[in-house]
């Protein structure tokens, strides 16, 4: 099994319109009991908005600390989930599960192996 | 015998309202930030306080001409704002309503403390020039919960659109939460840094003030706002560089009458020291040498000395130039910079004379710096070398958009 994190993309300052909250919320809480149970689900969860992020560089020792997101885009990551996978393709398919959840384009991108 | 006969016409009561509304919102505003502060705490909410507080200025409106102003208003206006804060959670959600009674009732003794000063005016000084937070937010949170400011008087302040402003607010106030920006005082050992971090969001507010043109009256209030708050803040940390902030700032403020004739800058040489506001340097100048005998310089403290020197001085000839340039030295030994080695080489001009003082400003990297250009061309001035001299502020002129400034440099460059 490889491990992959599936990042949902919305727009900066991204407001659901009404009633697509509470559908987008009960979706996603069911895509997460059924990975759960499947035993895919290693992390997951929503981000407060890029206005609320801090940047710290500490390369140089003392931190540079800088208010806002790393670059400012216009998407931006709003959460993530960490999923358990045999492949791509299956982690393809519990993106496209995710994205129909959280009414989100995902990306998928699989972790470094160990080797 | 009374100087005219007749019965003295009084005050009308329209007057007496208004100066009584006067004072009530001067006490109001002096208080915000220590009502709001207290409440943060116990809430655990900004907007919430916020906008209690500012249900209890309306009482207070409403009563305080009646009844009187309170013996303590800062306490009444404290209890106020906490029942107000109160009847709004009853009427948006009934579940919090009981612990934030409860809170209300029975958290009348200081909160445990996590830093080394206990008043809740310093979190939130703390919390507002938190690091994580951008230095121009850090400086409109300040304005509007510590000192009170509204958020129109912010943004015409700073010359950007209320909306703009608001944002900006409402953001900063949004990550506090989101980011769970913690409401206390910094422990012991990281107190220095961050106070420094808190000493310049207040000196920037000073000359955001200080630096503007004549007849930009909020600009100046914005001076007067920083004094305000810096002297709070040095009645809560004992700490030198505060108190030398705090003098650095009255020695500034009290040149400000002489600063300007006729809408151009006149500079310290030629300032009709009579103007000066004795009062401010008297105390700038307590505050220097208390700070002496503390003996422990920091950057302020130094600044704050120099200021003395020239303020000690009963007209510019009198000047301790020796003293200035050692004060200098000191300042750049503490904080090494090119905009020190320029102000140090002015000093050294008056001692050693212009020609050895322009060797050292030309080997600064400072071209982009107006003040470099004035410098450059006062001293090539002295130096005969008109042609140069108008050239610099020729240049000085195009890099200033501040019209007292450029009245100034303008008057100068014409009488070569």
């Amino acid at each position: 099994m490889t491990q992959y994190m599936l990042s949902v993309i919305h727009p900066e300052d991204f407001a659901y319109a009404p009633g697509d909250q509470e559908r987008a919320f009960a979706q996603v809480d069911a895509f997460n009991t059924e990975i759960l149970e499947s035993g895919r689900w290693v992390f997951g969860g929503g981000l407060v908005p890029p206005s609320s992020a801090t940047v710290v560089d500490g390369r140089s020792g003392a931190a540079v600390v800088t208010d806002g997101p790393y670059v400012e885009v216009k998407e931006q990551l709003g959460g993530f989930w960490v999923v358990e996978a045999a492949d791509q393709d299956e982690a393809l398919e519990l993106a496209r599960k995710a994205s129909a959840a959280c009414l989100h384009p995902v990306e998928v991108r699989a972790f470094q192996g160990e080797g | 015998m009374p100087d005219s006969p007749g019965p003295v016409a009084g005050p009308s009561r329209d007057q007496l309202d208004a100066t009584i509304a006067d004072r009530i919102t001067e006490i109001v505003r002096a208080e915000h930030g220590r009502v709001v502060a207290t409440l943060i705490r116990r809430l655990g909410d900004i907007d919430l306080a916020e906008d209690a507080a500012a249900d209890a200025l309306v009482t207070a409106l409403e009563r305080w001409p009646a009844d009187g102003i309170p013996p303590n208003p800062g306490a009444w206006l404290t209890t106020t704002a906490g029942n107000k804060a109160i009847d709004r959670i009853r009427r948006e959600n009934k579940r919090d309503a009981k612990y934030a009674e409860a809170a209300m009732l029975t958290d009348d003794t200081p909160p445990p403390d996590h830093g080394p000063v206990e008043d809740d005016r310093l979190r939130l000084i703390f919390t507002c020039c938190h690091p994580a937070l951008a230095p121009e937010n850090r400086v409109a949170l300040t304005l509007r919960l510590l000192g009170g400011l509204t958020v129109a008087e912010i943004a015409h302040a700073f010359l950007v659109p209320e909306t703009t402003m608001a944002q900006r607010i409402t953001r900063s106030k949004q990550k506090i939460k989101n980011a769970k920006i913690p409401y206390r005082v910094p422990r012991a050992e990281d107190l220095r840094a961050r106070l420094d971090g808190v000493l310049a969001v207040l000196y920037l507010i000073f000359n955001e003030g200080y630096l503007a043109s004549e007849g930009e009256g909020l600009r100046a209030d914005l001076s007067t706002e920083a004094v305000r708050l810096t002297r709070q803040l040095a009645a809560l940390v004992d700490d030198p560089e505060v108190a030398g902030l705090l003098a650095l700032m009255l020695l500034t403020e009290a040149r400000r009458p002489a600063r300007t004739a006729d809408g151009a800058l006149v500079t310290l040489d030629e300032q009709d020291r009579s103007l000066w506001d004795a009062t401010l340097v008297d105390e700038g100048h307590r505050l220097v040498r208390r700070c002496l005998t503390t003996n422990r310089p920091g950057p302020y403290q130094v600044q704050a000395a120099i200021n003395a020197v020239h303020t000690d001085a009963l007209d510019a000839s009198m000047t301790d130039w020796a003293q200035v340039v050692q004060l200098y030295d000191q300042l750049l030994a503490l904080q090494p910079s090119p905009i020190v080695e320029l102000n140090r080489a002015v000093a050294v001009a008056e001692l050693d004379g212009p020609e050895v003082a322009l060797s050292i400003v030309d080997r600064l990297d400072l071209a982009a710096y107006h003040p470099w250009h004035v410098a450059r061309a006062e001293l090539l001035r002295r130096m005969h070398r008109y042609d140069e001299a108008r050239a610099a502020y020729d240049r000085a002129l195009e890099l200033t958009g501040n019209e007292a400034e450029r009245a100034h440099l303008t008057g100068r460059r014409d009488s070569l």
